[in-house]
């Protein structure tokens, strides 16, 4: 990624702190309508009495960033991680925009390519600044001056300020144009293994998930959402709710959606039992799981737009010595968070704030600007920790659904979803129905491929002006490019959208889904070409080095080619995806129950310039878990229109008895930063399914690979 | 109906339906918020807390079948020996990514400790598998209980 030259801008803040406002420009071409030809951002705030506030544009939801984005601004403000206060954002787009994302979001694994450089250049600049300002205060030169845990210190009389004694002053300080960052080799905290910062309010509970939010005068709610999309209200009986002790309002939004309001959560519950609603399924009444999937086998049968071209992908594969092709298919998927979906509100006469965790904190201000007519500066959003979010948080429909409720009543409410509802009402991550061909040489060289991807397009209604003549690039993610040196290549998408079904962003996104499909294919092509997985690889990798060395890593680490009992295997995938470069091994064992046993994993993982190693060693561990859980266990499937799954025991996660062992081994270089949050998520399905087919010699095509399709293995 | 509760050593009167669980009373009523509600129906084991030393899930628990047994959340576990054991070994092992579940899971693993000082890997599948962590930690669960054991 391009190092982005940051203009600095100074202002006072009403306390008298110092603020450092930014501008990046060159964003403007990327940023949706409206915005100017600068944005400024603002990420350090240094109050009088010295407390130093990294203001957080990203969302924090185990990924570790509130830790790695301090360690970013720490380091060049010279101070311990124990000296930096962390606070959401407030929504703001031109200041806290992602600029990989075009949005104040947090998602796709971008936080710290995003964050790498404005982030130094933020701490740095400020540093410069309150050197500045001390400097000038004593009369020396800044040159003659150094900081230590933000301790500014004259080095040859030994005075000392601290950054509270010059804030006020160092505003006055010109904003300094060329910043000269530190040299990697004199990283105090980048690259160490820091302490998370957000953890020990996590081990005592008093850690606040939005969720946990309390205010004065404070009701509690619950919902029933139409379980058919499109369906509505018959009837209920809502004297009968009334009736239940604590219950105070009964709420309906349209014919879709009835809340109940009372004294707590269990009165809501209670309530919303009584009310025994009797809905109207409405026009998608009969789509079953089994008619969305007819569908998009039909659109697959047509051309789609071509997203990579290389050589006569077609032609290759009529010539070759051996030609394969398959159909391999994702079922839709629930995000399930830990934290059920959640919204505390209070609405009033003119204004109105919110209390969420969210990934897209001016999206959801938004919601509650659509939903209540206010103007959006009117609506406070205060933002967030997330028990988790795998892409949930990347719509806001709960919230605006949650501001229709609020503005109702005039007393501030904490809307809870029961975990049925948020299963049952997810934007899940889309079915995909994926065409793949390959051609072989008369020596087992891979000569030609195609794939085609059909599914709808998130990109499209989630940020429009990025879906561009009818290609969805994150559809085609890790498949559009691929590792590999082939000499013909064919890749299109067709796009095709679920009747009666939101979808969205999943952890992993395009890579989780066209990864499965591209390396279990490989390992298809492999085993066709009679070679050796890692080696047919290996054949392809000559102009890649960062690939084939976690490649090479992975295999020797997970001792690959070595012997393993009857009814083990090991399975193979690599990826570049986000930024980064992943090979991981899973060895797994499928007795003739159709169990699938975990025995151990190994991730081989080189993202460049790595901030923390243990954060990224922790993403690949719980990442990995989540990716073989799901490929495991999850579906979402429909009967009637609505969806049939409804909680943790027939929407499986993996458990701690199911675990295998993992083992990271990571590659450190200078490189810029690539992402990791989704990397070993994306990397589970393939691996394991490759290990499934050395295990047992059954290719499964489709997710998820348990029900049923290993028996008798 | 008047319920008197015993608490993390206070005793509270809360005046609620008695077949209302626990977790709602804790949270809701009491405002002890670091007890999560996960699935209601005790799969997950967020909800996870103690009562009378042994683990219970309070997602499914009325509260009117107490019956003045003592009840310890995540708020007051790090005022006994091994919660606090525990507690580090969670921060010194770097276990916690959300965090959400981890007040159920460090609940669940204390009582496992109090059960069982030295457990097997055997034994934590058998106390930690009803607790369901969608980050993925169980590695570095499984490595903070051994070392919280060895503490």
């Amino acid at each position: 990624m391009p190092s982005r030259r940051l203009l600095l801008r100074a202002s006072l803040l009403a306390g008298g702190g110092l603020l450092l406002g930014m501008r990046l420009p060159g964003l403007a071409h990327a940023a949706p309508a409206g915005a100017g030809p600068f944005m400024p951002n603002a990420f350090v705030r240094i109050d009088p009495h010295g407390a130093v506030t990294l203001i957080m544009a990203h969302t924090e939801f185990g990924q570790g960033v509130y830790t790695s984005s301090a360690m970013l601004m720490g380091e060049e403000l010279e101070l311990g991680l124990d000296q930096i206060q962390v606070q959401a954002a407030p929504p703001d787009l031109a200041k806290y925009i992602d600029p990989l994302l075009y949005d104040q979001a947090t998602g796709g694994s971008t936080s710290t390519r995003s964050d790498w450089m404005r982030l130094r250049e933020a701490g740095a600049a400020a540093r410069i600044m309150l050197v500045a300002a001390a400097a000038k205060q004593w009369g020396v030169d800044p040159a003659g001056c150094h900081v230590e845990r933000g301790v500014i210190r004259h080095d040859a009389t030994g005075r000392t300020l601290g950054y509270g004694d010059v804030a006020s002053d160092a505003a006055a300080q010109p904003v300094p144009k060329d910043i000269k960052l530190k040299d990697p080799a004199n990283f105090k905290l980048i690259g160490t293994s820091a302490k998370r910062i957000d953890t020990p309010a996590k081990v005592n509970g008093t850690a606040v998930f939005g969720i946990d939010v309390r205010l004065p005068g404070m009701r509690f709610g619950t919902l029933a959402i139409t379980p058919v999309m499109g369906g509505n209200v018959v009837r209920m009986d809502e004297a009968a709710a009334r009736r239940v002790a604590g219950v105070r309002d009964v709420i309906r939004v349209g014919d879709g959606a009835v809340a109940v309001i009372g004294d707590h959560m269990w009165a809501a519950k209670q309530g919303l039992d009584a009310l025994d609603i009797v809905w109207d399924a409405g026009p998608n009444g009969r789509l079953t799981t089994a008619s969305l999937i007819a569908a998009m086998e039909q659109a697959s049968q047509h051309p789609g737009v071509v997203a990579a071209k290389k050589g006569d992908a077609s032609a290759a594969i009529d010539g070759a010595a051996t030609r394969l092709s398959a159909i391999y298919q994702l079922p839709f998927l629930s995000h399930s968070p830990m934290e059920p979906l959640n919204c505390t509100l209070h609405i009033q006469a003119g204004q109105a704030e919110i209390w969420v965790g969210t990934q897209v904190p001016v999206r959801a201000q938004k919601a509650v600007a659509d939903a209540t007519g206010l103007p959006m500066e009117k609506i406070t959003v205060n933002n967030h920790l997330m028990g988790g979010g795998f892409g949930r948080g990347l719509e806001v429909n709960s919230i605006g659904l949650a501001a229709a409720i609020a503005k109702q009543v005039d007393y501030p409410v904490k809307l809870v979803w029961t975990r049925e509802e948020d299963l049952r009402h997810d934007n899940y991550r889309p079915y995909y129905y994926d065409h793949v061909a390959g051609g072989l040489d008369g020596n087992g060289k891979l000569i030609g491929r195609t794939h085609r991807v059909t599914g709808p397009s998130i990109l499209a209604r989630w940020a429009p002006p990025a879906f561009k003549n009818g290609l969805d690039a994150d559809a085609v993610e890790c498949t559009a490019e691929t590792p590999y040196d082939i000499p013909a290549e064919l890749v299109d998408y067709v796009r095709q959208e679920p009747q009666g079904m939101n979808t969205s962003w999943w952890r992993g996104v395009g890579a989780t889904h066209n990864l499965f499909v591209v390396e279990s294919f490989i390992d298809e092509l492999a085993n066709a070409a009679k070679q050796d997985p890692v080696e047919f690889r290996r054949g392809m990798l000559q102009k890649n080095p960062r690939a084939l060395a976690v490649l090479n890593l992975a295999a020797e680490k997970s001792g690959w080619g070595g012997k393993l009992p009857a009814g083990h295997g090991r399975g193979i995938e690599l990826q570049f995806a986000f930024g980064s470069y992943l090979a991981c091994v899973m060895e797994v064992e499928v007795p003739a129950s159709g169990e699938i046993l975990l025995h151990r994993a190994v991730i081989a993982v080189d993202c460049g310039m790595t901030v923390n190693p243990d954060t990224v060693r922790a993403q690949m561990e719980g990442g990995l878990i989540l990716g073989l859980g799901t490929a495991m266990y999850n579906e979402i499937t429909l009967t009637d229109g609505a969806v049939d799954q409804s909680n943790f025991h027939d929407y499986r996660t993996l458990r701690m008895n199911e675990a295998p062992k993992i083992e990271v081994h990571q590659i450190r270089n200078t490189e810029a930063p690539g992402g990791v949050g989704e990397s070993g998520t994306a990397a589970a399905a393939p691996a394991l399914g490759n290990a499934i087919f050395a295990a047992t010699g059954k290719r499964i095509r489709r997710l998820p690979f348990g029900n049923g399709q290993l028996q008798g293995s | 109906m008047m319920i008197t509760l015993l608490v993390n050593g206070q005793s509270h009167q809360v005046d609620v339906p008695d077949d209302m669980p626990l977790l709602w009373v804790l949270r809701d009523v009491l405002g002890m918020t670091g007890t999560k509600y996960g699935c209601g129906i005790a799969q997950c084991g967020s909800c996870t807390v103690h009562l009378a030393d042994r683990p219970v899930r309070s997602c499914l628990l009325p509260v009117g079948s107490l019956n003045g047994q003592a009840v310890v959340t995540i708020e007051a576990i790090g005022d006994t020996p091994n919660g606090r054991k525990v507690q580090q070994a969670w921060l010194a092992k770097e276990v916690v990514q959300c965090g959400y579940c981890q007040s159920g899971q460090i609940m669940a693993a204390t009582a496992l400790l109090n059960q069982t000082p030295k457990p097997t890997d055997a034994d934590i599948d058998a106390a930690m598998s009803g607790n369901i962590c969608r980050c993925g930690t169980y590695v570095r669960i499984r490595d903070a209980i051994h070392t919280a054991a060895s503490a």
